[in-house]
């Protein structure tokens, strides 16, 4: 068993056009920077992208966005990004927003082997237009599909050559549940350690889940909106 | 009339000890500053933290801590992070105690509109619809008049819905108003120097008005 890559290159080459990828990250906060950087020098068209975000003009997804190498985009808050919104208007990008729990729901669903969530997120709404709607208890609840992704593209802090992972802080987001969800899944880390390095008892995602793991490279973590207190405070 | 402090501050005093909050982007977000300091409440930020404390000090930012607003913050001793599904288990659980948040247009029976501006604008949905569709406590923080001088506080929504029969309360610069089980805007409070007759002409759904309706108190 050898899930270990040079570098992101290869981990994400046989990422084909027309593939549907889950992308980790909430803002600009864990994204899977390398793998982002390695698709959109790679050029691969006709994405369908899941990620809760559509990150912003010059960062994250905006890269593929900008080179139009997302066909569809799939996210819950898309606010930041002026080529989205134009590439949006335009018709040139398919869009499907959807309620952010019922994102991260959808994959945690994959990754435990269920077809479909209920969820009462989007009842009454054009979210639930075409949907089916079952009630439990009184309340009414939409019916939702796990994700059935090609690839899951996940940042962590560490990992192990096992790959097990952990994160950090709220770097940890959409991660864990898109590390369990995809078909194949390709973690980069900050720290890649050898097996026992980790204690068991602190991993987040189980190494089960993942299929490819490197060591990523030159993190640049941008702040989307850097707010501070002064001192005196 | 209050300003946007006055309303978060006016908010503050339904938050109890012990309360597990979620403050949306905006108004909603300065009512943490405004928390009595002997109650223990924790608050979520649905990216995947109880426990959020303050802005970090000029040069401890961190990038990988954030709130739902993308801004820099940092964790209160006690916190607990985890993944966004389990955020929105416990929001779907009914967990957290109390939702403050944002919104264009709130209809006399509890619809809230606060993700869509057909043609206009297009940012999406974020956590909102799944807080309001689960939240058993819903305080909608907004001005009672939009920027055309319409009100917002109406019959039925025109805009997109984000939920159904989910608003509680809401609190605006004039007044606050609950939402009955049976429809419509019962006036609770006026706002310092603010008439019930300013309020009824600001409200476009249904007004409630028993009694006298006393002036808010805001320390």
């Amino acid at each position: 068993m050898n899930k270990v890559f040079n570098n992101a290159d290869d981990a994400i080459s046989d990422v084909h056009n027309g593939a549907m990828l889950l992308l980790g990250g909430f803002g600009l906060c864990g994204l899977p920077e390398n793998c982002i950087a390695a698709l959109v020098k790679k050029g691969v068209k006709d994405l369908t992208c899941v990620s809760n975000n559509a990150g912003v003009d010059d960062f994250g997804i905006g890269l593929m966005l900008k080179q139009h190498q997302v066909k569809k985009m799939i996210a819950s808050y898309v606010g930041e990004n002026a080529e989205f919104e134009r590439q949006l208007l335009s018709g040139e990008l398919e869009v499907e927003l959807i309620p952010q729990g019922t994102l991260a729901t959808r994959c945690m669903a994959a990754g435990y082997g269920m077809p479909a969530i209920f969820t009462p997120a989007g009842i009454g709404t054009e979210v639930a237009i075409g949907k089916e709607i079952r009630n439990f208890n009184g309340k009414d609840y939409l019916m939702e599909m796990a994700f059935d992704a090609d690839f899951a593209i996940v940042k962590a802090w560490k990992g192990d050559t096992m790959g097990n992972l952990i994160y950090r802080a709220t770097a940890r987001n959409f991660n864990p549940a898109m590390a369990m969800a995809g078909k194949i899944t390709v973690a980069e880390v900050e720290e890649l350690v050898e097996p026992g390095e980790l204690d068991p008892d602190h991993i987040h995602t189980p190494g089960i889940y993942v299929h490819r793991i490197f060591q990523g490279v030159n993190y640049e973590k941008r702040i989307e909106q850097r707010t501070v207190r002064k001192f005196e405070d | 009339m209050l300003d946007k402090i006055g309303i978060a501050k006016r908010i503050a005093k339904e938050i109890k000890d012990g309360y597990y909050v979620n403050l949306g982007i905006g108004i909603p977000t300065l009512v943490a500053n405004y928390i009595p300091k002997n109650m223990d409440v924790v608050l979520q930020s649905e990216n995947g933290l109880l426990g959020m404390g303050p802005f970090p000090f000029e040069g401890e930012e961190d990038p990988d801590l954030i709130n739902a607003g993308k801004q820099t913050i940092t964790m209160l001793p006690g916190s607990a992070v985890f993944d966004s599904a389990m955020s929105f288990g416990m929001i779907r659980a009914r967990k957290v105690n109390l939702t403050i948040l944002g919104a264009m247009e709130v209809s006399e029976n509890g619809d809230i509109a606060n993700w869509k501006i057909p043609g206009k604008m297009v940012k999406g949905m974020g956590g909102a619809m799944d807080l309001v569709a689960s939240a058993e406590n819903i305080i909608v923080a907004m001005q009672h008049i939009n920027k055309a001088g319409e009100s917002k506080l109406l019959p039925q929504c025109t805009l997109p819905l984000t939920g159904i029969n989910c608003v509680k309360k809401i609190v605006t610069e004039l007044a606050v108003l609950d939402i009955l089980p049976s429809g419509g805007f019962k006036l609770i409070e006026r706002a310092p120097g603010i008439s019930v007759e300013e309020i009824k002409q600001a409200t476009a759904g249904k007004l409630i008005i028993e009694g006298d309706i006393p002036e808010m108190v805001i320390d």
